[in-house]
């Protein structure tokens, strides 16, 4: 796998043994990220936002950092929640839903911030020994006694949707070193994200090989009044739905006083 | 300007939602109907989910209605005794179709029966009114004097037993009819989000024979009680009802109506209701299109795995 990697990077080929071989002998590097913010609000203006998180790596070999052969992925997972994926089919010349699959942990959300092109960071195996990419998100289907090919078929459909409405994103050059040892990454939340405990992780790469990874979590949340409504209907629906008419009945009598013509 | 729907869990463009409010508004104003079949689809083609669509739009019908049969108590031109048993109909079929809404929901087939209901009713709908008011127009041209209502000659309807006299509408009919009528819009009204004028109004006309000038008011009147019912049924059970949105929808609304309501009484009633027809149908065809017409994406996803 490291030759493949090491193949790649055609620029940089003479320099690397030499760089690999001196990095071996320091201590190990470490990454680690901070975020400002350990809560992101949705308020009544959402409409998506950027994220931006700030992470180091301690004990890096400047040699290989000057070079630029770290290569840093940074993910942000939304929850997960079991999520059904229907089919519509032609019956009697009308779209229905005919089949359906059950996936269960599906993560929300998944945005992805990469330094550079997935292919020039490592190879697919090493993305898929990680899970990491939306591609490689594990889906588990409810029955796993199905048909393989169907249940292929349905997550292979359940990414592309994803992918379409925004919640599964790739950033590439999403991160940046700013110097040799500090990165930032920014990730992109779709003005649709899902709310609760997200979790943020920073995978750190050197010369295609993947060295460590670190977490930190996120709680992505409605803030005042819409935290507050979405509470309120789902505890106390009855009372919300009264509520509802009262306004409806308020406004309209409101709108009547105002521009009545006759 | 963007704005965060709570439950719809979306951010929408507020002017857009004020703009549609008031578009619809005008039009319910300038026809006298409560303009809840033309909302709920212009949600749906707005990418809101259907089942927030239907549970919103009964909330905005609410608001609409309310304006509306304001007008028509202070002139007298309602039956409050012939509404409210409607309204029991009513209450029985909004019940019964916010369980088979669920039910639907949870089976994945909500959105194609709530299509193929708006397609198939605005279609005969829109079709007969078409017919009716080119029928009318072409009657008038030629100098005859029309009537809707014939005294005296009497439909099976007017046979049924348990009798009940509603002084307002100068009928004396059996409740089974009015209780199934209203029963049945309840039904439709739960679960395609609308107010049902649009059945009711024809309904009552020329099933019932009720006079032209207490029909709008008398529909009116029980529509706001069942759209209500509906809301408190679909907030209780679903979840559904975003108040955000129907509160943006409701302030176009009501202002576009009393626009519309001048206009409207510059125009002829034949034409009128040519002109509605014609909304009627072009609603129904473009839901149509989309049944037929193979979607963007032949999958879809729905989370919670039910």
């Amino acid at each position: 796998m490291r030759v493949m990697a090491l193949l790649h990077a055609s620029a940089l080929l003479a320099l690397l043994p030499v760089a690999f071989a001196r990095a071996q002998e320091g201590s190990p590097e470490n990454i680690q990220i901070g975020l400002s913010t350990d809560r992101v609000s949705i308020t009544s203006d959402f409409s998506g936002a950027e994220l931006t998180i700030f992470g180091a790596l301690d004990n890096a070999d400047p040699l290989i950092a000057r070079q630029g052969r770290y290569d840093v992925v940074v993910v942000l997972e939304g929850p997960s929640r079991p999520v059904m994926v229907r089919k519509k089919t032609r019956v009697l010349g009308v779209w229905v839903n005919t089949q359906s699959e059950i996936f269960r942990d599906v993560p929300e959300s998944y945005s992805m911030a990469l330094t550079r092109a997935p292919q020039d960071i490592t190879d697919p195996g090493g993305y898929r020994q990680l899970a990491l990419g939306p591609a490689n998100i594990h889906l588990q289907p409810l029955d796993p006694e199905g048909d393989p090919k169907t249940i292929e078929e349905f997550s292979a459909a359940l990414r592309d949707r994803k992918e379409a409405t925004g919640l599964y994103s790739v950033r590439v050059g999403g991160v940046q070193f700013l110097s040799q040892s500090l990165f930032r990454a920014k990730l992109t939340l779709a003005p649709n994200v899902a709310v609760g405990t997200h979790r943020a992780r920073a995978f750190l790469f050197r010369n295609g090989m993947f060295l460590r990874e670190t977490s930190a979590q996120l709680t992505i949340r409605k803030a005042g009044l819409e935290q507050r409504l979405y509470e309120f209907a789902q505890d106390h629906g009855t009372i919300y739905g009264i509520i509802a008419v009262l306004i409806a009945i308020v406004t309209g009598w409101l709108g009547r006083m105002i521009f009545r013509k006759d | 300007m963007g704005i965060y729907l709570p439950i719809a869990e979306m951010s929408v463009n507020v002017f857009v939602l004020l703009a549609m409010g008031g578009a619809v508004g005008f039009l319910s104003g300038m026809f006298g109907v409560g303009g809840g079949f033309l909302i709920t689809p212009l949600l749906i083609f707005y990418n809101i989910p259907p089942s927030i669509a239907v549970a919103t739009g009964a909330n905005q019908v609410i608001a609409s209605s309310f304006s509306g049969a304001l007008a028509h108590f202070k002139r007298k031109s309602l039956d409050v005794k012939l509404g409210t048993v409607l309204l029991a109909g009513g209450i029985v079929g909004a019940s019964l179709g916010a369980v088979v809404f669920a039910y639907l929901r949870r089976l994945g087939q909500l959105d194609l029966i709530v299509s193929l209901l708006y397609v198939a009713f605005l279609g005969v709908v829109g079709g007969l009114m078409l017919l009716e008011s080119v029928n009318a127009m072409r009657r008038s041209r030629s100098g005859e004097s029309i009537s809707l209502r014939k005294p005296g000659q009497h439909n099976w309807i007017h046979r049924l037993p348990l009798k009940m006299r509603f002084r307002a509408s100068k009928l004396f009919v059996s409740v089974i009819p009015v209780l199934a009528l209203g029963a049945f819009i309840g039904f439709l009204a739960s679960i395609m989000g609308v107010g049902g004028g649009f059945i009711m109004v024809p309904a009552l006309i020329y099933l019932l024979k009720v006079p032209t000038n207490v029909v709008i008011g008398t529909s009116l009147f029980q529509i706001i009680f069942v759209a209500a019912f509906t809301t408190i049924i679909h907030s209780t059970a679903n979840q559904t009802v975003d108040v955000v949105l129907a509160f943006l929808l409701m302030v176009g609304g009501v202002a576009g109506a009393q626009y519309g309501a001048r206009v409207g009484q510059r125009l002829r009633g034949e034409q009128l209701r040519a002109l509605l027809a014609m909304l009627v149908l072009a609603v129904a065809i473009r839901l149509a299109f989309d049944l037929f017409v193979r979607p963007e994406s032949v999958y879809s996803l729905s989370m919670g795995g039910a």
